[in-house]
């Protein structure tokens, strides 16, 4: 099933292209759907299509050789990935899985690459996307070397709050403590030191962000 | 309904870990699979999750700005 115009022009690749041109391009992608847990890309595995979510989240994520598991992003509707294969021809670099219900549009390679070509406006779009991309990499490094865990967590916080009802993820501790590069008992920890100083509060399953500039302030963001 | 920890049937071992460290008694062993018996009793303490062995139950949270709440 080709994909919508309208969704097309929601996307970052496609912004600024005129409605005759996202016509031009919408039937050259393919829709696929998957249930919870699927693991559908794999890393070191060669794959050719780039990927834009249209329902549900995705989770990139690298596993180590004794089974550590690092994510690097969790994907939202209209966001893309697998990007760099796909643009550079090379191998996977990451895992991809459904966090729920995934529904995906997929464009191949060679289609992307004609697309292109023969409009100027997208080879500008997807260096912006690319661009994103490694700032996104140089924040993870910054986190790593230079935030402590709680400040780790404070800043995971304020980038998943769910600000618009149901379409944030839900994640397990364990999640978190793969996203910040951690374990698990440190992100327990850490929740209950925010807890403590009265800038979150635990309600059951939902973590609630009472004190956001406290947050901000705690997290390194001005 | 109360939100429940999510198992995942076909990952359960029956090792009845979680069972035991649940201090709600919101879980049970039943045909070699831990089920969910109380669920207004569970606390979403996330030990059932810390302690299963095979990652076949999971806690996650939603995640919510105050000022932003209906």
């Amino acid at each position: 099933m080709a994909i919508e115009t309208e969704l097309l022009r929601t996307m970052a690749y496609f912004t600024g292209l005129d409605e005759a041109a996202l016509e031009g391009v919408r039937h050259l992608f393919r829709e696929h759907s998957f249930p919870k847990g699927t693991q559908f890309l794999s890393e070191g595995d060669r794959s050719d299509s780039l990927y834009f979510i249209v329902s549900g989240l995705v989770k990139v994520f690298k596993t180590s050789a004794d089974g550590k598991e690092q994510i690097f992003r969790i994907i939202r509707p209209g966001e893309s990935f697998n990007d760099v294969p796909v643009l550079s021809g090379g191998i996977n670099l990451v895992s991809a899985e459904a966090m729920g219900p995934v529904v995906l549009n997929g464009i191949k390679k060679k289609d992307l690459e004609a697309i292109i070509r023969e409009r100027p406006q997208v080879a500008l779009n997807v260096i912006q996307v690319l661009s994103r991309r490694v700032q996104e990499l140089v924040a993870l490094v910054e986190d790593f070397s230079f935030r402590h865990v709680t400040s780790r967590v404070a800043k995971m916080l304020l980038e998943y709050a769910d600000h618009k009802a149901g379409e944030g993820p839900r994640l397990t501790q364990q999640e978190m403590a793969a996203m910040i590069g951690t374990a698990r008992e440190m992100v327990g920890r850490s929740l209950k030191n925010l807890e403590g100083a009265g800038t979150i509060r635990m309600e059951r399953n939902r973590i609630i962000i009472a004190d956001q500039q406290a947050l901000k302030e705690l997290a390194g963001i001005i | 309904m109360k939100e429940m920890p999510v198992i995942d049937e076909e990952k359960c071992q029956g090792c009845g870990l979680c069972v035991d460290i649940c201090t709600c008694g919101a879980l049970v062993l039943r045909d070699n699979r831990v089920r969910m018996q109380a669920a207004d009793k569970c606390g979403w303490c996330t030990l059932c999750e810390l302690v299963c062995p095979y990652g076949a139950i999971s806690c996650p949270f939603e995640i919510v700005v105050e000022d932003e709440k209906p």
